[in-house]
């Protein structure tokens, strides 16, 4: 039988628990009663728990003072309150947090964002019914941490909202234009006076459609003529602007031709490529945001009077101290007061092995406490601490790579004064040379203008990037920057580092000379502990029950009775112990028997070698820099069939040899997934990293992809080559199109309404064509 | 002819409509969290909640 676990929050129940036989404490049980009170048993079948989300324990610490944080409702009489819900583990923990706080009877609404797990509730009344309201999620274990809707929503939101409304307008006007519009065009036995009468009404719905929808695009060029250049949103704006201006003149001077459904349609298909475009940026940079809000974790403070208090770690004042217990991640600098424990601080180091700190050991936020309580004299909090300086040098690190100039721009710059100058050209020559009515010139102009209108080759990159993301997406593959794809396309080196992205991460049991017997019952004390090597040996013996009398001594190791699993001291080792050739654990069975030696290695990822051999299929050098030994190093590149490697590399050695293959004149990928690659990864020309990386790795990689497996980096590479063809195929349309069309129009053989589904049709083409890319093989 | 009088407004104030109600699900906020209403299906109340 398996050790019995807490009903509540899964933990182990200790067997002197407070709480009874079913629960680790008395704060859980009281929760699994409150939720029992309620009927919301159901949470605990619905649940799926996420291992590396903190356990949903409650805590005894004094309720966080939410009442500042309070802001006046969307109606009077209201308050509304915006937190960040710390320790959530899946979607029945967004129900149970939500029905929590709706059954309270003053709560008007709670809406929790599953991605971004903010949570926003209104409730009737004052700020004083905060922490009543909120009582029962905290007494149930989360933790909620106040934060700024205006800093976190974005301006990047609001922009997304402002381009669907436009999108709804002018999608509404197109329709409804052209319906009157058919009727004019068709009709034959229509009246003068009807017809003005139609195109009076279509005047009245595009007129202001036009005036609203077209705004996200007037910003786009009225920046860009400011500052003396030229874009997409030049020759749009103007196209559309002459065409209702045209127009109307037209209707008021009761002419035959009206051309607002040309522009109402142009509109609405321009905003709908805008609005893909910028929903596929928003998905990456809500990664990005979710990533930061992670690293934000209530810290547990002393107040002078003893007492205990819930603070974000912004509030924290250095000086102050700070209690963390086993299995929370440190939320702040320090040193430690007092207590003993081991440290994962793999977000900052990269280092899969735990370090044992002690009174006086310096801790860093975002690393986790594992196995003892800590009381941490705080140092630094918030923006000063180490985690949030590195985010910042990687953030000037990226903002360096960003001169990559996006394809689609550079065709833009080159294309547009074009587009002018011949819409241009056309008016004079029509208006002089041929000596037509200045109203038959404009009218050229603007078909010159809407034909050419940049739409196929505006569309011709984003269309292929938003699918081949979306594509890409699906197999786990997140794409974060907008030009990696066309980066991708041109690689033809790839660099792994080797911990954590050749190998799991994970510890294995090497062999060595150690005894089946020393294994079966070193094992049976390692079960109970959550250190990753002895998780590693337990999993070796297939021992999931520890003994009885096991105690952990923190930053030490573990004992029962006068057997010893450990530090080499801890084990009953006597003397300097001899050099360490990796991570190993001690074993000494009793006080007579010298220590053993359990050292462990990393596994490769099962298909490493298969990726590695796709990876040369395609045409690409593989080589691998990793700061690890050179006897691990060569075994790892002889088993993944790399020939070129270097180990003992420094980060700023990955660099040089980075910036080395750069001046061979290489296009080098790198994948990588620790803190210590972060450098390396912004200097390459594009970089990869594994979803199990460093939260710093992921920010700096430009693709994050997930799963063990690391196909995915050859999957990514294909598709962005595939990508690249077709970006080159809809460019070679594009442009073969225009050269056909823009001397039909410039010799007024095409009419607004003519062009306008002639380049209606063309980016049907291109997005067509853009669609072939979601379906068939990835290279 | 006259036809047309009831018929255009009748066709706009159709069209109106629906565009409210696009513009009025973006403003209360039906667009914000896509993945969180796929997850949000499978655990609505099968019981009606005790006053």
């Amino acid at each position: 039988m398996a050790e019995p676990v807490c009903r509540h929050c899964g933990l182990p129940v200790p067997p002197d628990s407070l709480g009874g036989s079913e629960f680790c404490c008395a704060g859980c049980r009281a929760a699994f009663d409150l939720l029992h009170g309620l009927g919301l048993d159901a949470y605990y079948e619905r649940r799926v728990t996420d291992p590396n989300v903190r356990p949903l324990k409650p805590e005894d610490a004094a309720e966080l003072d939410l009442s500042p944080e309070v802001r006046p409702g969307p109606e009077a009489g209201t308050s509304a309150l915006h937190v960040v819900v710390d320790g959530l583990h899946c979607a029945a923990c967004v129900w149970l947090v939500e029905t929590l706080l709706k059954r309270h009877p003053a709560v008007v609404s709670a809406r929790l964002n599953m991605t971004t797990r903010r949570l926003r509730l209104v409730w009737r009344g004052g700020p004083d019914l905060a922490a009543e309201i909120t009582r029962p999620v905290r007494e149930v274990g989360y933790r909620l941490l106040p934060f700024d809707p205006s800093c976190l929503q974005g301006a990047a939101q609001t922009r997304q909202r402002a381009l669907l409304r436009a999108m709804a307008v002018a999608g509404f006007a197109a329709a409804n234009v052209m319906l009157l519009s058919v009727a004019v065009w068709s009709g034959s036995d229509m009246g003068p006076a009807t017809r003005d009468f139609l195109h009076w009404i279509s005047a009245l719905i595009a007129l202001p459609a036009i005036a609203y929808a077209i705004r996200p695009f007037l910003g786009g060029a009225w920046g860009a003529l400011r500052h003396g250049r030229m874009n997409m949103d030049v020759p749009i704006v103007l196209a559309v602007a002459l065409a209702a201006g045209m127009s109307l003149w037209e209707t008021a001077a009761s002419g035959v031709h009206a051309y607002f459904d040309s522009a109402c349609a142009l509109l609405f298909f321009l905003l709908i490529g805008r609005y893909l475009d910028a929903l596929a940026r928003g998905r990456a940079r809500a990664g990005a945001e979710n990533l930061l809000t992670l690293s934000a974790v209530a810290v547990t403070v002393e107040r002078p009077d003893g007492g205990l208090v819930t603070l974000p770690p912004e509030r924290v004042a250095a000086g102050e101290v700070a209690r963390v217990a086993p299995g929370d991640r440190i939320g702040i600098d320090g040193v430690v007061e007092s207590g003993r424990s081991d440290v994962d601080a793999q977000a900052i180091s990269g280092e899969t092995t735990p370090v044992a700190v002690a009174e006086g050991s310096a801790v860093h936020a975002g690393t986790l406490n594992l196995s003892g309580p800590l009381r941490i004299r705080v140092t630094a909090a918030g923006e000063a601490t180490l985690l949030a300086e590195i985010v910042r040098l990687m953030e000037a690190a990226e903002q360096g790579r960003a001169k990559a100039v996006a394809l689609a721009d550079r065709a833009a710059r080159l294309y547009a004064p074009v587009v002018h100058a011949l819409a241009l050209a056309a008016f004079l020559w029509w208006f002089w040379a041929m000596g037509a009515g200045w109203q038959e010139s404009l009218l050229t102009a603007i078909s010159v203008l809407i034909v050419t209108c940049p739409c196929a080759l505006a569309l011709a990159v984003p269309a292929v990037q938003v699918i081949a993301s979306g594509r890409l997406f699906k197999g786990g593959i997140l794409v974060k920057s907008g030009t990696a794809l066309e980066r991708l396309e041109r690689v033809d080196t790839v660099v792994f580092d080797k911990t954590g992205t050749l190998t799991t991460g994970t510890p294995q049991l090497a062999p060595g000379d150690w005894t089946e017997a020393d294994l079966a019952a070193a094992a049976e004390l390692a079960a109970g502990s959550r250190h990753p090597l002895a998780r590693a040996l337990a999993a070796a013996a297939g021992v999931t029950r520890p003994r009885e009398d096991v105690r952990e001594a923190p930053g030490e190791g573990l004992a029962a009775g006068a057997a010893r699993l450990g530090r080499h001291a801890f084990a009953g080792g006597a003397g300097e112990p001899p050099p360490a050739e990796g991570p190993e654990l001690w074993w000494r069975a009793d006080e007579a028997a010298a220590p053993v030696r359990f050292a462990f290695t990393q596994e490769l990822r099962p298909d490493a070698a298969a990726a590695v051999a796709a990876l040369r299929a395609m045409g690409i050098a593989v080589s691998i820099l990793s700061g690890d030994r050179e006897a691990a190093v060569e075994g790892a590149a002889r088993q993944a069939g790399i020939s070129d490697w270097r180990a003992a590399c420094r980060p700023a050695d990955k660099v040089a040899r980075l910036a080395a293959l750069r001046a061979e004149g290489r296009h080098v990928a790198m994948v990588g997934d620790g803190l210590n690659d972060a450098p390396a990864l912004a200097a390459a020309e594009v970089s990869l990293s594994p979803a199990s990386a460093a939260d710093l790795a992921q920010t700096a990689a430009d693709v994050v992809f997930q799963g063990g497996r690391l196909s995915p980096v050859a999957e990514a590479i294909g598709v962005a080559r595939r990508a690249g063809r077709l970006v080159r195929l809809n460019f070679a349309f594009a442009v073969g199109y225009n050269l056909v069309t823009v001397p039909l129009a410039m010799a007024g053989l095409v009419t607004p309404l003519i062009a306008a589904a002639a380049m209606s049709t063309s980016s049907l083409v291109v997005m067509v064509n853009a669609m072939r890319l979601a379906k068939g093989r990835s290279r | 002819m006259t036809s047309l009088l009831l018929l255009i407004p009748l066709a706009l104030f159709l069209g109106g409509c629906g565009l409210a109600a696009f513009l009025w699900a973006l403003r209360s906020g039906q667009f914000d969290d896509l993945e969180g209403a796929a997850h949000r299906i499978l655990f609505d109340d099968d019981e009606p909640p005790r006053a």
